[in-house]
C-alpha cells in the first residue's frame, strides 16, 4: 500500500472515530466524571509548562524585536507586535504543540498499553464502548482545556513581553501595555480562540486513533506514541496555515 | 443429527448421577431437572458454521464449524496460532469473519452492529488470557465494572463482588490493585469479573498459560464447578493437556455439610458434561469426548498428546 492511500485511509479512520465519539455524546451513560478528572489531567496539568513556555516565548519576542523596531524608530510598538503575534499565533501552536507532547503522546501510548494488554476487548466484552468511556471523554477533555490553555499562555506570554521591555529595555510598562491594548482587536482573540479549538480535535482524535490502532506488543506502543505526536505535530502546523487564511477571509482581516 | 442426539444422551447421564447424589444441593437439583425438559436446550449455546476470516493474507480460519451445546464445557485444543483465540474474540463480535455464520443462543449474530453486540455480550463472561484487568481501578472495580456500569446500588455491588471474590476465594484481595497480584491471583479475579451479573456462557482463553500446577487446578475447579453447580456453557481454549483430563474426568458437587467436593468421574458413574474439540491451521480435525481423543491414531493428534 502506497503512502498517499495509507494517509487517506487514516484520516478516514480518524474522522469515522470522531463521528462515532460525537454521535455517542448524548447517549447514557455519559462519562461525566472521567471527563472532569481527563480535564483535571490535561488542562490542570498542562498548565505549569504552559505558563512557562509562554512566559518566556513573550520574553525572547521583545527581545529580538525591541531593536529592529527601535531602528526604524517605532519601539512603542513592541506591545503591538508581541501581542499580536502571540495571539494570533505563537500562543494557539505553541499550547498546541506542548499539550502533543505532553497530552498526546500520554493518550496514545495509555490506550495502546490497554489494547496489547487486551483491556480494549475486555470493556468492550464487559458491554462497554471504549469510544464511549475512553474517547469521547478525552476530546471533550481537549476542547475545553486548550482554549484555556491557550488564552492563559497568551496572557503569561504578553506579561512576559512586558517584563523584559520594561527591565532590559527600560520602557515603561504602561506604554508596552498601551500598545498591546490598542493592537489587539476583537476579531484577533475570536481567531485565537478558534484555533485551539480545531487543535484539540486534531491532537485528541490522531493520539486516540494511534493509540487504539496498536499493534505488535509493547514495542507497537512505543511506535504508536511515536507516530501520534509526530503525525498531530505536522498536522497542527499545517492545519495552522490553513486556518490563519480562512479566518482571514471569514473575519474579514487584512490579507 | 447425531450431536443433538449425543446432546440428549449427555444430559440424561449428567441427570441420572445427580440423581444418585441425594446431597446435590437443592437449587443446583431444581434448575437441572427444570432444563432438561426444556425444548430450548436443544438449541445450542454457540454455532459456528463455515466460518473464514483472513487477516492480509493470512487465512486464520478455514471453513470453522461447530457446536457449544447448552451447559456443555466445550475445550478447544490446538497449537498456537492455530486460530482458537480467534473464534473467541468471534462470538464476542471483537472480531467479524469475512464468511459464514455465527449464533448464540439460536440468534444469528453475525452481522450484528456494535450497539446490538453489546446487548449480546450481556450473556457472556470472558475470561482473557493474562487476566486483562483494568490497570487504573482496584480488585473491587475490576469486579464490580459490569455492575457499576449498569447503575446498580453500591450496597447490592459489594454484597455480589465480596459473593464472586469467595468463588475464586480471594476475598483478602479486595482492596489491592492488580498491579500487587500474583499471575494467578490476577487470572482469578478475572474469573471473578467475568462471573458477575451470572452470565449464561463463559468463556476461558487459555486461563492457565504460565501458571504453577496447583493455581491451574484451582483454575479448572473454577470451571468444573461452572459446568456442574451453575450450568453454565463454556469454552476452554488452551493447549494443556492436564486441563482436559481435569475437565473431562472430575465433577463437582455440594456434600452433606454444603461444601463444594470434586469427585472423580466412574466413583459413581457419572459422565462429564465436557467435549474437547481440536483444531489446526483454522479448521477442526477432531471433534468427541476426551477417550475418544486419546484413542484418535491422527499423527498429530498423537504427537500433540504425547509432546514428542
Amino acid at each position: 500500500m502506497n503512502i498517499a492511500i495509507r494517509s487517506l485511509l487514516e484520516v478516514q479512520e480518524t474522522s469515522l472515530l470522531v463521528a462515532r465519539a460525537a454521535r455517542r455524546l448524548f447517549r447514557r451513560p455519559t462519562y461525566l466524571t472521567e471527563t472532569i478528572s481527563q480535564m483535571d489531567l490535561i488542562g490542570v496539568g498542562s498548565l505549569p509548562i504552559i505558563l512557562l513556555t509562554g512566559f518566556f516565548t513573550g520574553g525572547v519576542l521583545t527581545l529580538q524585536t525591541y531593536p529592529t523596531l527601535k531602528y526604524y524608530g517605532a519601539q512603542d510598538q513592541t506591545g503591538y507586535l508581541v501581542a499580536l503575534s502571540l495571539v494570533r499565533e505563537l500562543g494557539p501552536v505553541l499550547s498546541a504543540l506542548m499539550v502533543t507532547g505532553r497530552v498526546g503522546s500520554a493518550i496514545s501510548a495509555e490506550l495502546g498499553s490497554m489494547v496489547v494488554s487486551q483491556q480494549i476487548d475486555a470493556m468492550r466484552a464487559l458491554g462497554t464502548d471504549p469510544v464511549r468511556k475512553l474517547v469521547a471523554p478525552r476530546l471533550i477533555a481537549l476542547l475545553v482545556t486548550l482554549p484555556l490553555l491557550t488564552v492563559a499562555a497568551d496572557v503569561i506570554g504578553i506579561i512576559g513581553g512586558g517584563t523584559v521591555a520594561t527591565m532590559l529595555y527600560g520602557m515603561s510598562y504602561s506604554t508596552f501595555m498601551s500598545s498591546v491594548r490598542y493592537g489587539i482587536t476583537f476579531d484577533d482573540i475570536i481567531g485565537g480562540v478558534i484555533k485551539p479549538l480545531v487543535f484539540g480535535l486534531i491532537i485528541g482524535s490522531i493520539a486516540c486513533n494511534k493509540g487504539l490502532n496498536t499493534e505488535g506488543g509493547t514495542v507497537g506502543v512505543g511506535r504508536a506514541t511515536t507516530s501520534a505526536v509526530v503525525t498531530a505535530s505536522i498536522v497542527v502546523i499545517v492545519a495552522d496555515f490553513f486556518l490563519a487564511k480562512a479566518l482571514q477571509v471569514i473575519l474579514d482581516m487584512p490579507n | 443429527m447425531s450431536s443433538t442426539n449425543l446432546e440428549i444422551t449427555g444430559v440424561a447421564a449428567t441427570e441420572e448421577a445427580f440423581t444418585e447424589q441425594d446431597q446435590v444441593s437443592e437449587a443446583a437439583a431444581d434448575s437441572t431437572f427444570a432444563e432438561v425438559d426444556d425444548h430450548e436446550r436443544i438449541v445450542p449455546a454457540i454455532e459456528f458454521r463455515d466460518v473464514h476470516l483472513s487477516f492480509d493474507e493470512r487465512k486464520v480460519l478455514d471453513g470453522l464449524s461447530f457446536k457449544v451445546l447448552r451447559g456443555e464445557a466445550k475445550i478447544i485444543l490446538g497449537g498456537s496460532g492455530c486460530g482458537k483465540s480467534t473464534a473467541i474474540k468471534l462470538v464476542l463480535g471483537l472480531l467479524k469473519p469475512d464468511s459464514g455464520r455465527i449464533f448464540v443462543n439460536g440468534e444469528d449474530i453475525t452481522d450484528y452492529s456494535e450497539a446490538e453486540m453489546m446487548r449480546v455480550r450481556k450473556q457472556f463472561g470472558m475470561v482473557f488470557q493474562e487476566g486483562a484487568l483494568f490497570d487504573s481501578l482496584s480488585v473491587y472495580d475490576n469486579v464490580a465494572y459490569r455492575l457499576h456500569e449498569q447503575g446498580v446500588p453500591e450496597n447490592e455491588v459489594e454484597e455480589e463482588v465480596r459473593r464472586m471474590l469467595r468463588f475464586v476465594n480471594l476475598e483478602d484481595a479486595i482492596d489491592k490493585m492488580p498491579i500487587e497480584l500474583s499471575g494467578g491471583m490476577r487470572r482469578r479475579v478475572g474469573i471473578a469479573r467475568a462471573l458477575v451479573g451470572g452470565p449464561e456462557i463463559v468463556m476461558f482463553d487459555e486461563p492457565t498459560a504460565g501458571l504453577d500446577p496447583p493455581t491451574a487446578r484451582t483454575i479448572c475447579e473454577l470451571a468444573i464447578k461452572l459446568r456442574d453447580l451453575e450450568d453454565v456453557s463454556s469454552m476452554f481454549v488452551t493447549h494443556e493437556m492436564n486441563n482436559v483430563h481435569y475437565l473431562s474426568s472430575e465433577y463437582a458437587a455440594v456434600n452433606e455439610e454444603g461444601q463444594v467436593i470434586f469427585e472423580k468421574e466412574g466413583e459413581r458413574l457419572c459422565l462429564t458434561n465436557t467435549k474437547v474439540m481440536m483444531m489446526r491451521e483454522g479448521r477442526v480435525i477432531f471433534s468427541g469426548t476426551d477417550e475418544q481423543l486419546q484413542k484418535s491414531d491422527d499423527q498429530y493428534i498423537q504427537r500433540f498428546l504425547r509432546g514428542h
